[in-house]
């Protein structure tokens, strides 16, 4: 309980702080005022149209990639699971590139986040039936990597052979996320499939718990697999899907967060569950703090910081994890 | 040759417009459609070839009959060329150092920034190559015209240009009036300062350019927020092309869109704001045209 507390408090902290932080130099106080009380200016206008989606974005999104790491590497058993580097933000981001470069995105309001979806539910499917039951590591990272090259490959074509000629540009955003002037039109865009992903990914906490005991212990506890396997099929589908609609895909915060906190929490898989989700939350916000204050006046890509902090972790498992391989 | 009017010639024609506009609009549109070949001189080029989007325009304006062979295929894009409609008289290349060999040119223009390797290539293969420098200021563009006009040996006609240029931009200098605030913004926040040819259209418009930071004085991306605290009267923003991107996401962002809340319609830069041509005047009559609006009542 005390962990959840502290997460808490952090991700408020952060919150504020990527509120506060931006180009424009608004003075700290000045900025929350105006996003409280509003007032006549630019300030509230750059506050609530500008600031707060972002901040807003980088929580819930930061929110549902460390929660789908949790339980990918619950429900696998592998700690080098992450929708980013198996492949599933890839294929959503193909799902997305195709979904505005087709012009279905303007069809529907929610048309972008749900082709999205339907990129990471091939990417999820497609993983989960080449890794095999088990998950074993090697053909987990394997199938990843394939997909992800792939996914990527596929998505650079659909981009060059855009008419727009600013599209071939929009590669690195697709490969490396970034959540420069979002607006609230993203936050409603992702939150109702983000919430429902939470909801799915969250009511498998009794299942992972009983997983590690293995599969036929889990059954015996009355545990329903098929049904396990499905919540986190979809329930990362339309997380990962949904984040990646509008942030393109970031990597790595679905490793990292379980990683840091699965000693917090006895390492049980269940309740890693929320505490990822709280993690990933406070992880991208700060990650999304740094960007903004290591280049200001540009675009530095999420996936950079992120990258940054979750290649050497990712190396460091692969090497306690090389036995398995 | 040019009987078409210039796509950008349109809102002239209108008929609520200052007198300014009228008579730009009819000189320059005069000057384009005398298209009967002027005195040809000796040593002009018979089969010449164009790389690039700027210089193709001035090609077109200039050469005689049947004396240009091939166009750019952005020339033929309305959304990046002035002159559109004349190019499609025209067999476009796309730059390929081979398709330009085999048409057998006397003489290529190209711009500075076309592929040098390609430009080596053609010299390479004894072609006559002359490269145009974009043009960054106003002034700069009658010097582009008469060098065009040296190079293809038909000087005559750019001086009829040049005259009818340097009198259009004339009377937009002698203009007066309130200076409102102005920001061109692009996709990615692309903003252009002072020394950029679309500064200098903006300015001599009669517009202050709050992109005043030397940072954007060639061009640079101005984040939303920055543009947002800067609280421009008016906003000038890029059509977005077809296909859609994230880079132009920016251009419907709803803050940017609230801080043009009071303005009745968006101004847009287009093609006559690209290359250093006379088409660049009409790009200064629609920015007067929307500070005479901004400006209405006031003076």
């Amino acid at each position: 309980m005390r962990l959840y507390v502290i997460l808490l408090i952090l991700m408020g902290t952060l919150f504020g702080v990527a509120l506060m932080i931006g180009p424009a130099g608004i003075a700290p106080l000045d900025s929350l005022r105006a996003l409280v009380f509003g007032g006549d200016g630019p300030v509230p206008l750059v506050m609530r149209e500008i600031r707060l989606p972002r901040a807003l974005l980088a929580l819930m999104i930061g929110a549902a990639l460390g929660m789908s790491g949790a339980a990918m590497q619950g429900y696998l058993r592998n700690p080098l699971a992450d929708p980013g580097l198996i492949g599933v933000s890839g294929s959503a981001a193909l799902g997305a590139v195709i979904a505005i470069q087709t012009g279905i995105a303007a069809t529907a309001t929610l048309a972008l986040p749900l082709s999205a979806l339907a990129g990471a539910l091939i990417g999820v499917v497609l993983v989960l039936a080449l890794a095999g039951p088990r998950g074993g590591s090697l053909t987990l990272i394997l199938a990843g990597i394939a997909i992800s090259a792939l996914a990527g490959a596929l998505t650079s074509l659909v981009l060059n052979l855009s008419p727009n000629p600013f599209a071939a540009n929009d590669i690195v955003f697709w490969m490396m996320g970034s959540l420069a002037d979002r607006s609230m039109t993203h936050v409603w865009l992702a939150l109702p499939l983000i919430g429902v992903g939470l909801g799915m990914l969250a009511m498998m906490r009794r299942g992972l718990d009983a997983l590690t005991l293995g599969e036929d212990a889990a059954q015996a506890m009355g545990i329903n697999l098929v049904q396990l396997r499905l919540l986190l099929v979809f329930g990362t589908a339309c997380v990962v899907g949904a984040s990646t609609a509008v942030a393109g895909a970031i990597g790595f915060v679905g490793l990292v967060v379980p990683h840091m906190l699965r000693g917090l929490v006895g390492a049980r898989p269940g309740r890693l569950l929320w505490a990822s989700a709280l993690g990933g939350a406070v992880m991208l916000l700060a990650a999304d703090s740094v960007v903004r204050v290591i280049l200001p006046m540009r675009d530095l890509k999420l996936g950079v910081v992120t990258a940054l902090v979750g290649a050497p972790l990712f190396l460091h498992l692969i090497y306690r994890t090389r036995r398995g391989l | 040759m040019f009987g078409a009017m210039p796509r950008g010639a349109a809102p002239f024609t209108s008929g609520s417009m200052r007198s300014s506009r009228a008579i730009f609009g009819l000189t320059l549109s005069g000057v384009l459609i005398c298209s009967a070949p002027v005195m040809t001189h000796a040593e002009a080029p018979a089969r010449v070839v164009s790389m690039n989007l700027c210089t193709d325009q001035l090609a077109m304006m200039l050469a005689a009959q049947g004396q240009l062979k091939s166009v750019s295929f952005l020339a033929s894009d309305p959304r990046s060329s002035a002159m559109a409609e004349e190019a499609k008289a025209y067999p476009a290349n796309r730059g390929q150092a081979e398709e330009i060999y085999l048409m057998q040119p006397d003489l290529v223009v190209a711009g500075a920034y076309t592929s040098r390797a390609t430009v080596a290539l053609l010299q390479r293969l004894g072609i006559r190559v002359e490269i145009f420098a974009p043009v960054t200021t106003l002034d700069d563009v009658p010097a582009q015209i008469a060098r065009m006009g040296d190079v293809l040996g038909q000087q005559d006609k750019a001086a009829e240009v040049i005259t009818a240029y340097d009198a259009d931009l004339k009377a937009f200098q002698n203009e007066g009036g309130r200076s409102p605030t102005a920001v061109l913004y692009e996709a990615n926040g692309y903003t252009s300062g002072a020394q950029s040819l679309s500064g200098q259209i903006l300015a001599t418009a009669g517009f202050t350019n709050l992109a005043d930071e030397p940072t954007y004085a060639w061009g640079g991306n101005m984040p939303l927020e920055v543009l947002v605290m800067k609280a421009p009267e008016a906003v000038i923003t890029s059509r977005p092309y077809p296909g859609g991107s994230r880079a132009e996401d920016i251009l419907s962002h709803p803050a940017l869109r609230a801080t043009q809340d009071r303005r009745a319609n968006a101004s847009v830069s287009d093609s006559d704001w690209i290359c250093g041509t006379p088409y660049v005047l009409h790009a200064v009559a629609q920015m007067v045209s929307l500070r005479h609006t901004l400006t209405n009542g006031e003076d």
